[in-house]
């Protein structure tokens, strides 16, 4: 009989192995489904893993799809890590658009350099101010902040649809539910002329580093780890659970503002009702994938990139349903926390205890 | 008179997808898991009844079908949770991400078809009652199913020797384990039956509400329904109320925008979700919190020792 018995200590290369393991599982499942959609399993698994490293364009694709997810779960580690789970990044990102991308269309025709950094700080504070609803309630009601954090992305993503049918519409825009383009000082600078990539990628580096910084270094993220690892202790350690609630909160969201201002005025160029299109969620599995490691993230959040860009292509050469992405990163999902029961776990074979005669 | 029967009738149908689901996740968050997936077995069950109903002609055998794939959904979580001790959160949440992409993945065929809907059974003589026989006599079967699994849901919670361990489980699931309950049995047994549920909750939704299957058209009810389980203090004949209040909150907004105020429609579709935020906040603050205490073990992962 087979049985889990708990490592004494968490298995270091297990924590390292297991993405890896979950990775190749969630690639044998996907060509399992390929081969029942009637596709030949391994020419599509090629088309996925190679035609986004096919041409610059497309390597200059990953750094835009990257750079979000990169962003987001770098901001929800922290939360995660702690027990705190901020699962309404998507919502955050939204606003901080809306709220950043308001300011560019209020300047609208204005050429200066200060316009930009002015929209990155108000995308960054209105993601705060989104995830602070959660952080307040919490802290002040104890209301839990699964839910409400969830509930306030359906209000992000209708007050986004409202406002670019109504007060932010183009007004050349042919009724269409869209703003003006960003140009000029309120479009996000490129990294290189000809593609989509842009600076927002140096922030992303910028805020991993950030947390590894604060998680190896300060004494703000041995309180995160230990909330999340050993809550009574920290308790009487004398943290304040609530400080650190609003700390997890406030970052995560800012971050994930500001992956919505950057993707608003980058790679999407104006606001409009489909601008959500599920980065806050694929930043959850992201975090995971990366072990709420801050490089361990980068490169997650590359590995996830590749599943968008893979699948975009596989859905145009192969005929492939679009949804295929989504459940691709669902199963790396389970694979990845099921295979985390072999980093703290270990199997032992054992013999039925025979009773003595 | 007819307006109010509208407006409770239109609050009723609106209310039943989320009973369903709030009445499978209560008994699954009694036995001590918080399985946050709902959102995600509900839309499996909308595609797979949708799917089931479409293929057989048979509105039982999808039924059935949601309910089966429902319970697939939650045994798969079960697998993760239980067997493979994985986090309970980041499993529910999983369980999501997983549904909605299959669901998009098994209906991209279906969308734009549509099935006959589910015929309403009308009690005789019973439903020519004035006022009370349109609300109560005449409805779909989904509907009086609802009613009864809620009322069988309740019975076995409070007066049955398995409700009685099943919420032992839930309270403590060392002790629980220590005089000899099968623990992780009685889990993915509650976990089964939660999934099949909330395969009902998408059913109702594909098959007898509107008879047509679109992406994510359970548009955050799933997670409304886990709302409804705290509001009902993990009380079933509460979760009735809860889902009927959430319900009406659905239906007045239909009801606003058909009095032609002038508001952009968009605000009228946040209140569900602000709702839900209120009366969370309502609950989690209010001084009676106590009798409304969660399951002790609740997300709490089981590990047998010895």
């Amino acid at each position: 009989m087979i049985r889990l018995e708990r490592r004494p200590e968490t298995s270091r290369a297990m924590l390292w192995l297991t993405p890896v393991l979950a990775l190749v599982l969630t690639i044998l499942v996907g060509m399992v489904l390929f081969a029942m959609l009637g596709k030949d399993p391994l020419q599509t698994v090629a088309v996925i893993f190679v035609s986004p490293f096919s041409d610059l364009y497309n390597l200059s694709e990953l750094l835009v799809k990257a750079t979000p997810l990169i962003l987001i779960a770098i901001g929800l580690s922290l939360g995660f890590r702690a027990g705190i789970w901020n699962i309404g990044a998507e919502g955050q990102f939204t606003i901080g658009a809306l709220a950043g991308g308001a300011v560019g269309l209020a300047f609208h025709g204005t050429d200066s350099l200060w316009l930009m950094p002015l929209m990155w700080i108000t995308g960054c504070a209105a993601g705060m101010a989104w995830a602070a609803i959660p952080a307040f309630l919490r802290t002040r009601f104890g209301a839990n902040e699964i839910l409400v954090s969830l509930m306030l992305v359906y209000v992000a993503t209708l007050l986004l649809s409202a406002m670019v049918t109504g007060p932010l519409r183009d007004p050349d825009g042919f009724n269409f539910p869209e703003s003006r383009l960003f140009e000029g000082s309120a479009a996000m600078p490129l990294l290189m002329e000809g593609t989509r990539a842009h600076i927002g990628f140096f922030a992303a580096l910028v805020a991993a580093f950030m947390a590894w910084l604060l998680l190896g270094r300060h004494v703000v993220g041995f309180q995160i780890r230990l909330l999340g690892e050993a809550p009574r202790a920290a308790r009487f350690a004398g943290f304040v659970e609530a400080r650190v609630i609003w700390f997890c909160l406030l970052v995560s969201g800012g971050l994930a503002g500001l992956a919505g201002l950057f993707e608003a005025t980058g790679p999407v160029g104006q606001l409009v009702p489909s601008l959500p299109v599920g980065y806050g969620f694929t930043a959850i599995i992201v975090a995971f994938l990366g072990r709420l490691n801050p490089l361990g993230i980068i490169i997650a959040g590359f590995v996830m990139a590749v599943t968008y860009l893979g699948g975009e292509a596989a859905e145009i050469t192969m005929q492939l349903p679009n949804a295929v992405t989504a459940v691709f990163q669902g199963l790396l999902l389970f694979f990845l926390l099921g295979m985390d029961v072999l980093s703290t776990y270990r199997f032992r074979l054992r013999r039925r205890v025979r009773a003595a005669t | 008179m007819e307006l109010a029967v509208n407006i409770i009738l239109g609050m009723m149908l609106a209310a039943t997808p989320l009973l369903f689901a709030a009445t499978g996740e209560l008994v699954v968050e009694r036995a001590g898991v918080l399985n946050l997936g709902v959102e995600g077995m509900m839309v499996i069950g909308a595609v797979a009844g949708f799917i089931v109903t479409a293929e057989s002609g048979s509105h039982l055998a999808g039924i059935t079908g949601a309910a089966i794939a429902g319970a697939a959904m939650a045994l798969l979580f079960g697998l993760m949770t239980q067997v493979l001790l994985a986090n309970q959160v980041a499993s529910g949440l999983a369980l999501t991400i997983f549904g909605l992409g299959l669901s998009a993945l098994l209906g991209s065929g279906y969308s734009g078809l549509s099935i006959p809907a589910l015929a309403r059974i009308e009690i005789p003589l019973l439903a020519d009652i004035p006022f009370f026989g349109p609300l109560l006599f005449r409805h779909e079967p989904m509907f009086y199913l609802s009613i009864l699994l809620l009322v069988l849901t309740g019975w076995f919670l409070t007066r049955t020797r398995a409700g009685l361990i099943l919420k032992a489980v839930g309270e403590n699931h060392d002790a629980a384990h220590a005089i000899g309950h099968p623990v992780v049995l009685i889990r993915l047994l509650a976990l089964a039956w939660g999934g099949a549920l909330a395969g009902l909750g998408g059913a109702y939704l594909s098959i007898a509400r509107t008879p047509l299957w679109s992406e994510e058209m359970t548009a955050g009810r799933g997670w409304i329904a886990l709302a409804i389980v705290v509001f009902a203090g993990w009380r079933p004949n509460r979760a009735l109320l809860g889902a009927y209040l959430f319900g009406g909150v659905t239906i007045l907004q239909l009801h606003v925008q058909g009095l032609g105020i002038a508001i952009p429609s968009q605000y009228l579709s946040m209140l569900p979700y602000l709702v839900t935020i209120a009366v969370l906040v309502a609950i989690s603050a209010s001084p009676s919190r106590a009798m409304l205490r969660a399951p002790g073990s609740l997300g709490r992962t089981f590990h047998a020792q010895g």
